[in-house]
């Protein structure tokens, strides 16, 4: 993707970091380094950290499809890692006072699973897809589009990091889901195809990271997630967990989600996209809490809290991105950083 | 080459999970076409995508550990 612009002095550094040539490349890191430590000890909240959340956004960047006209070689500099591990440092010990665990089940994967089931039934967090569903406008439905493409773009991606870090029914269930996201193989069929076909037909522009600008910290944030628990081996309960909670709270809304689209005259070339998720959803959820999260949980039960952890941790985040999106929209404002207009 | 043997999976409180190669037909017997390898059954009633599973279930409170009579509060 095309680099971003600027939200702050460590996004600034990271990128004078990434564009400089190889014999500055030193102070740049160094200047980084400074910044970004003496940033993130004032930071009082990551989540909407616009700085801090561009910046690690843009370090989880180099493991995927990179930036145009930066140096590949990047992904694995040892300074660049230690800003991004600074980062997912204090934010995970955020993330872990804000985020409530329900009480431990059984070390078993029927048990694990009916905990995370009562998990996202007792949700009560407010329905930005009712709302998208009843109420949005048709610029709202292009601001909901562009909140989540940076996500679901690449969706899936942040969750195969996880594979080969996995063993037995947990890999077995992990794979199942992740071929059904990646369409069986069939590229009409990968989710991130159908989303960038619902951009297309709302619009907008699909190429991967095109408004990343206007995109806010809370919604990087979220996306960021992913990316954390995926990229650190030690969290991998998290991210199973994370994947299971994700699927378990798909179907209903995605229903709701097309019924928005529906609403303003939408036909199937922009509603695939939800409509599809009604359905593989409503299996995947299954295979995710029981094989993948439940099965995780049997054969390396000292994962468990990490489990809970990152099942959770999709209510609480991604329940911060509906707040601030439906707070905007209740009081007549973009949830953008800027206009679509001025994006891309 | 082996043949699969096909499994369906009793999922407490949703569908029936349905992994392998079963073909699933209309009463006429034409194909309902499959979008995926493995398809979850509903097994609730309350689906608006039957026979597929669309996690109606959990609206409705759908139980399957309870004895015959019993009523979902």
């Amino acid at each position: 993707m095309r680099l971003p612009r600027v939200r702050g002095p460590v996004s600034a550094a990271l990128l004078d970091t990434l564009t400089s040539a190889p014999e500055q490349r030193d102070d740049a890191l160094a200047g980084l380094d400074v910044v970004a430590r003496e940033v993130i000890g004032a930071s009082e909240d990551l989540a909407r950290d616009d700085d801090l959340q561009l910046t690690l956004f843009c370090l989880y960047e180099l493991h995927y499809s990179g930036f145009d006209g930066v140096d590949d070689a990047l992904e694995w500099e040892p300074g660049l890692i230690a800003v991004r591990t600074a980062i997912e440092r204090a934010w995970e010990a955020q993330l872990r006072a804000a985020i409530p665990l329900p009480e431990r089940p059984a070390l078993e994967a029927d048990a694990v699973a009916e905990t995370l089931f009562a998990l996202a039934a007792a949700d009560d967090g407010p329905s930005l897809s009712r709302y998208v569903a009843k109420k949005a406008t048709r610029e709202q439905l292009d601001e909901y589009l562009i909140q989540r493409s940076i996500s679901q773009l690449k969706e899936a991606d942040p969750q195969t990091w996880a594979i080969p870090r996995l063993t037995g029914r947990a890999k077995a269930g992990l794979i199942e889901v992740q071929a059904d996201e990646y369409g069986n193989g069939r590229l009409e069929r990968m989710h991130s195809q159908l989303y960038a076909r619902t951009m297309r037909g709302a619009g907008l522009i699909d190429e991967y990271g095109a408004y990343i600008d206007i995109v806010p910290a809370v919604s990087l944030a979220s996306a960021n997630l992913m990316s954390f628990f995926g990229l650190n081996r030690r969290l991998r309960g998290a991210s199973a967990g994370h994947l299971a909670m994700f699927e378990m709270t798909s179907s209903i809304p995605n229903r709701m989600y097309g019924n928005g689209f529906r609403r303003h005259g939408f036909g199937e070339d922009v509603t695939w996209y939800f409509d599809e998720h009604v359905e593989a959803d409503a299996v995947h959820e299954q295979i995710a809490a029981r094989d993948l999260a439940g099965g995780l949980v049997e054969s390396e039960p000292q994962l468990l809290d990490d489990v809970l952890f990152g099942a959770a941790s999709v209510l609480v985040v991604d329940g911060w991105v509906g707040l601030h999106i439906l707070d905007c929209w209740q009081n007549g404002r973009t949830s953008l950083r800027a206009p679509v207009a001025t994006a891309a | 080459m082996h043949e699969e043997t096909p499994v369906i999976v009793a999922c407490p409180n949703g569908p029936l999970l349905v992994r392998g190669d079963v073909p699933i037909e209309n009463p006429d017997g034409t194909p309902v076409q499959k979008n995926r390898r493995t398809v979850a059954l509903c097994r609730c009633g309350a689906s608006v995508l039957k026979p597929w599973c669309d996690g109606s279930h959990k609206i409705i409170g759908f139980r399957t550990d309870l004895d015959h009579g019993d009523v979902p509060q």
